[in-house]
C-alpha cells in the first residue's frame, strides 16, 4: 500500500474524499445503484471467525476472483467483527447487504457463481433468528442488530482495519486534525468529555473526562498515556475486538490524550494471548506512522506524540492500574497502593493518563459529533453505549453493543435469542472474577454501573455469561475463587492466604464435607478480604462468592445439608449409575473400569457398579456403547 | 564472564545478543528482551537468564523474579506443540474440563507436562476470547472450537502425523 505523508488537515480530507468514493457501496445512504455492476465482500476477520476458519475463506475468495477474472467487478476485504461469532464465518456482500453465515471455504464457489456472476444470493448460507425461525437476508433485516446501537464499534464490520484511510473515509483523524489545526485550549477538550458523561469501560467507571484533568493539571516535563488493553476477564473480548476491528480509533484518541495532558509517549499495553490484536495494532502504528498521524509534527503541526507497544506475559493482576505501570517498565506487575494515583506519580514517577480500550474509542467519535449527542443516549448516571461479550448457555454468543439502560431481558433474550437448547435460565454472570450472578427475578433491571452495583454484581469490563439448570453455582463460586487465588499476586496477605482459604471452604462443601457454619465463616471471611486487600483484585475476588450466597443460598445448603449437587456437578456427590433398561451387558464397561467396580454377566443385563469402591473417574460413562451408564 | 557458553549453543546466544543490543538503551525493556530471548531458547533456562542478568546488569534475582511471576515464561523445555485448553468460564460451562480429561487421558500427562517425546505439552489457559465457539483448545497457532472429548483423538493424531512425517526424509537420507 502506497502511503503518503500528510502536512495538512487539507491532505487528510483529500484522502477522506479518494477513499469514501470507493467505499461507497457499503452504505445505504448513498443508494449506490446496482447496475454499476461492482461488489464488495467483506469477511469478517476478528478472533472468533479466524478461529472458525475465516482466513482461508479469504485466500479462496482472492484465488477464485483472479481464476475467474472478476478483479474489475468484485473486490474482497478484510472486516472487523460483526458480533456473531457463533454463526462465523461471517461475509457481507456490498451492495446488496446480503449477510452469510457459517461460510465455508467450500462455499466461496457458490458465491461467486450464483450471487456475483448470476445477481441470486445463495439462501442456505442466510441467518435465521432463533426467535421467530424466520430467514432474514440482508444485515438491515437481522434481528441480532435491532436493540443495539453501535458506536465504539462504528467500524467493526464496516471498514477494512488493515488500512488506515479507510478509517479516514469514515472521518477518522478529523477530530485531531481540527483540534491541531484550531490549537483548541486542552480545557475544552476536556470539558467535551465531562459533559459527555462518559465512565471509564474497564470496570471503574471513573469519568474519564476528570481523569483527563488530573493528569493535565500536574506539571512536569515529561508525562505518558497508557492505553490498558490487558483484558483479562475470562468471557471477555470487547477490547480485543476493537483493537482487530477498527485499532485507528483507539490510536487517534491516545494523540488526542497526548495533546490533552502533555504528553508525547504513549504506550498500549496488550495481552500476549490477543495475538491477531497484536498484528493489527502493530500494522496500524506502522501505517499512522509513515502517514505522519505519529511521531514528529503531525500534520504539519508543531506538536508531537509517538506511540509503543508492550506485551504483557500473562499475569491478570497486570488489568490493575498501578500493576499494569510496573509491568509496562518491564517489573513484576504488583500493584501498589493509591493514592499516589497513577495521574500524578505514573510511569517512572511521572503522571500518566491510563484508559481502557473501549473508553478510547469512544473519544474520536465524542469529539466529532458532540457532548449533548453523547449524554442524550444512556441514563441518568451512565451515558452512551457498553459493548458487551456474550457467552456460555446462550444462542447468539458474540458480541454486542447497547445503550446504558437497556433491560437484562432484552439482552438474553431479544439479542442473545434466549438460552441453549431451551433450557431454563438460572443466572447471569457479569463483571468476570470480580462481579456476581444475577438471578432471574432480576433480569428486569436496566443496565448500568449502578443498577448492576446494587444487586452485589458489577459493570466490570463487560463480560456477561450466561448459566442454565445445569450449571452448579456452588462449583461456579469455586471457580472463580480458584482463578483468584491462582491469579493474586502475593503481595499483600488478605488476597494471598484469604482467597487460599475461601477456596478450601468451597471446595469442602462440593465435595460433600460441608457444614452450616462453614457457610457463616465464608461470608464473614469475604468480607474481611474485601476491606483489607491492597488492590481490586482482593477487594472483589469475594463478589462471587457473596452474590452466590445471597441469590443461590438453597443451592448451598443443599450440598451442605443433604449432600446433594441438584445440577449435577460436583463430583464427589455424584452417583455413577447403570439403566437397567438400556444395559446390553456387552462388558465394556467393568473392562475399562480402573478399579473393578463393576460386575455382572455376559449378555445377562444387567451389569452393576458397586458405590463403595467406585471412585466417580468417569470413564465407563465415556465408553458405554448405548449411553446405559449416567452420573446422577 | 562467567558464563560458559557450548559450541552448539553459539548461534542462539549470537541472536540473543543482537537482543539485548537493540534494547538495552531503551528504559523497561526487560520483559521484551526476555521475550525475544524465549522466542530463541524455546524457554529460559538459568544460563540465559544469568547471561541476560550480567549483560544488563541487573541483580539474577530480579531476572528470575519477573520469569516466575509471568505464566508465559517457562524454565523447563516445552514440547514442539503446545496445548492450551482455556479454562475461561464460557469455556468452563461449556464443558472445558471433560475435554482437558480426554487429552490428559489420551496423552498420559497431566497439565503443565511435556510428552516423553517431546510433542506435546499439555497447558490450561486464561480466556482466548474465542469465547463463541466454547470449548476451545489452541495447538501452537491453531484453534479448536465447539469441541467434545470425542474430538480429542483425532486431533492429536493430526500432529502425530504430521510430525512422523517430517521425520521419515531424514531416515532414508541416512539409509541412502
Amino acid at each position: 500500500m502506497k502511503l503518503q505523508q500528510l502536512n495538512s488537515k487539507d491532505d487528510l480530507v483529500r484522502v477522506r474524499e479518494e477513499t469514501y468514493n470507493n467505499m461507497k457501496l457499503r452504505f445505504k445512504e448513498e443508494n449506490v445503484e446496482k447496475e454499476i455492476n461492482k461488489y464488495h465482500i467483506l469477511v469478517c476477520t476478528g478472533a472468533g471467525c479466524i478461529s472458525s476458519r475465516s482466513n482461508s475463506v479469504h485466500k479462496k475468495l482472492d484465488k477464485e476472483i483472479k481464476k475467474r477474472k472478476l478483479q474489475e467487478k468484485v473486490k474482497v476485504f478484510k472486516t472487523g467483527c460483526f458480533g456473531l461469532c457463533k454463526l462465523g464465518p461471517i461475509v457481507v456482500v456490498h451492495p446488496d447487504r446480503t449477510f452469510y453465515t457459517k461460510v465455508d471455504p467450500k462455499d466461496v464457489d457458490e458465491i461467486l457463481e450464483m450471487h456475483i456472476e448470476k445477481g441470486q444470493p445463495v439462501e442456505r448460507l442466510f441467518y435465521r433468528s432463533p426467535k421467530t425461525n424466520e430467514v432474514q437476508k440482508t444485515i438491515d433485516e437481522v434481528d441480532f442488530f435491532d436493540y443495539q446501537n453501535r458506536i465504539a464499534l462504528r467500524n467493526c464490520g464496516v471498514i477494512n482495519p488493515e488500512d488506515i484511510t479507510e478509517y479516514i473515509a469514515m472521518d477518522g483523524y478529523m477530530a485531531l486534525a481540527d483540534i491541531l489545526v484550531n490549537k483548541t485550549d486542552p480545557k475544552v477538550i476536556i470539558e467535551e468529555i465531562k459533559q459527555s458523561g462518559l465512565r471509564g469501560r474497564g470496570g471503574g467507571g471513573f469519568l474519564t473526562g476528570k481523569k483527563w484533568e488530573y493528569a493535565s493539571a500536574y506539571e512536569s516535563d515529561k508525562k505518558f498515556v497508557l492505553c490498558n488493553a490487558d483484558e483479562g476477564d475470562p468471557g471477555a473480548f470487547m477490547d480485543r475486538s476493537i483493537l482487530e476491528g477498527d485499532p485507528h480509533s483507539v490510536i487517534e484518541a491516545m494523540i488526542i490524550a497526548g495533546y490533552c495532558i502533555g504528553a508525547h509517549k504513549g504506550y498500549i499495553y496488550v495481552r500476549a494471548e490477543y495475538e491477531a490484536a497484536l498484528n493489527r495494532i502493530e500494522k496500524a502504528l506502522d501505517q499512522a506512522k509513515k502517514m505522519g498521524l505519529l511521531g514528529k509534527n503531525i500534520l504539519g503541526s508543531s506538536f508531537d506524540f509517538d506511540l509503543d507497544i508492550r506485551l504483557g506475559a500473562g499475569a491478570f493482576v497486570c488489568g490493575e492500574e498501578t500493576a499494569l505501570i510496573q509491568s509496562t517498565m518491564g517489573l513484576r506487575g504488583e500493584p501498589r497502593p493509591r493514592p499516589p494515583f497513577p495521574a500524578e506519580v505514573g510511569l517512572w514517577e511521572q503522571p500518566t493518563l491510563n484508559n481502557n480500550v473501549e473508553t478510547y474509542a469512544n473519544i474520536p467519535i465524542i469529539l466529532r459529533k458532540g457532548a449533548d449527542w453523547y449524554s442524550s443516549i444512556g441514563t441518568e448516571g451512565s451515558k452512551g453505549t457498553k459493548v458487551f461479550a456474550l457467552a456460555g448457555q446462550i444462542n447468539n454468543t458474540g458480541l454486542i453493543e447497547v445503550p446504558m439502560g437497556t433491560k437484562l431481558k432484552t439482552i438474553i433474550y431479544d439479542i442473545g435469542g434466549g438460552i441453549h437448547d431451551n433450557k431454563e435460565f438460572k443466572a447471569l454472570q457479569t463483571g468476570g472474577p470480580s462481579g456476581g450472578c444475577i438471578p432471574s427475578d432480576l433480569l428486569t433491571t436496566e443496565v448500568d454501573y449502578e443498577s448492576l452495583a446494587d444487586i452485589g454484581s458489577m459493570m466490570g469490563s463487560g463480560g456477561m455469561i450466561v448459566m442454565d439448570q445445569t450449571d452448579c453455582m456452588v462449583d461456579i463460586a469455586r471457580f472463580y475463587l480458584e482463578f483468584a487465588h491462582d491469579e493474586s499476586c502475593g503481595k499483600c496477605v488478605p488476597c494471598r492466604v484469604g482467597t487460599k482459604r475461601l477456596l478450601e471452604i468451597l471446595q469442602k462443601i462440593t465435595s460433600g464435607k460441608g457444614e452450616m457454619e462453614d457457610l457463616e465463616i465464608l461470608e464473614n471471611l469475604c468480607y474481611d478480604i474485601k476491606d483489607s486487600s491492597l488492590c481490586g483484585l482482593g477487594q472483589t475476588a469475594p463478589n462471587p462468592v457473596l452474590s452466590t450466597l445471597q441469590y443461590f443460598r438453597d443451592e448451598y445448603i443443599t450440598h451442605v445439608k443433604e449432600k446433594r449437587c441438584p445440577a449435577k456437578v460436583c463430583n464427589e456427590l455424584l452417583k455413577v449409575v447403570i439403566s437397567e433398561e438400556k444395559c446390553v451387558a456387552c462388558g465394556i464397561c467393568a473392562r475399562v473400569c480402573p478399579v473393578n467396580a463393576i460386575t455382572g454377566e455376559h449378555k445377562k443385563p444387567p451389569f452393576k457398579i458397586h458405590q463403595d469402591v467406585c471412585i466417580k473417574c468417569g470413564a465407563c460413562v465415556q465408553k458405554c456403547p448405548v449411553d446405559a451408564i449416567y452420573k446422577e | 564472564m562467567g558464563i560458559r557458553i557450548e559450541k552448539h549453543e553459539e548461534e542462539n546466544f549470537k541472536k540473543l545478543d543482537q537482543v539485548i543490543e537493540k534494547y538495552k538503551e531503551e528504559e523497561g525493556m526487560l520483559i521484551r528482551i526476555l521475550q525475544k530471548a524465549q522466542d530463541i531458547f524455546g524457554y529460559l533456562p538459568m544460563k540465559v537468564q544469568s547471561y541476560i542478568s550480567e549483560r544488563l546488569d541487573i541483580p539474577i534475582s530480579t531476572v528470575n523474579g519477573i520469569v516466575t511471576f509471568y505464566s508465559l515464561f517457562y524454565q523447563e523445555p516445552q514440547g514442539k506443540y503446545t496445548i492450551s485448553v482455556c479454562t475461561g468460564t464460557a469455556c468452563y460451562v461449556k464443558g472445558a474440563h471433560e475435554v482437558l480429561d480426554a487429552i490428559k487421558d489420551e496423552l498420559q500427562i497431566k497439565e503443565g507436562e511435556t510428552t516423553m517425546d517431546k510433542l506435546f505439552t499439555l497447558k490450561t489457559t486464561r480466556c482466548i476470547g474465542a469465547c463463541g465457539l466454547a470449548p476451545v483448545i489452541t495447538i501452537n497457532d491453531d484453534v479448536y472450537g465447539r469441541l467434545t472429548p470425542a474430538d480429542i483423538p483425532s486431533i492429536l493424531y493430526k500432529y502425530i502425523k504430521t510430525h512422523k512425517k517430517a521425520h521419515v526424509p531424514e531416515k532414508e537420507e541416512v539409509k541412502n
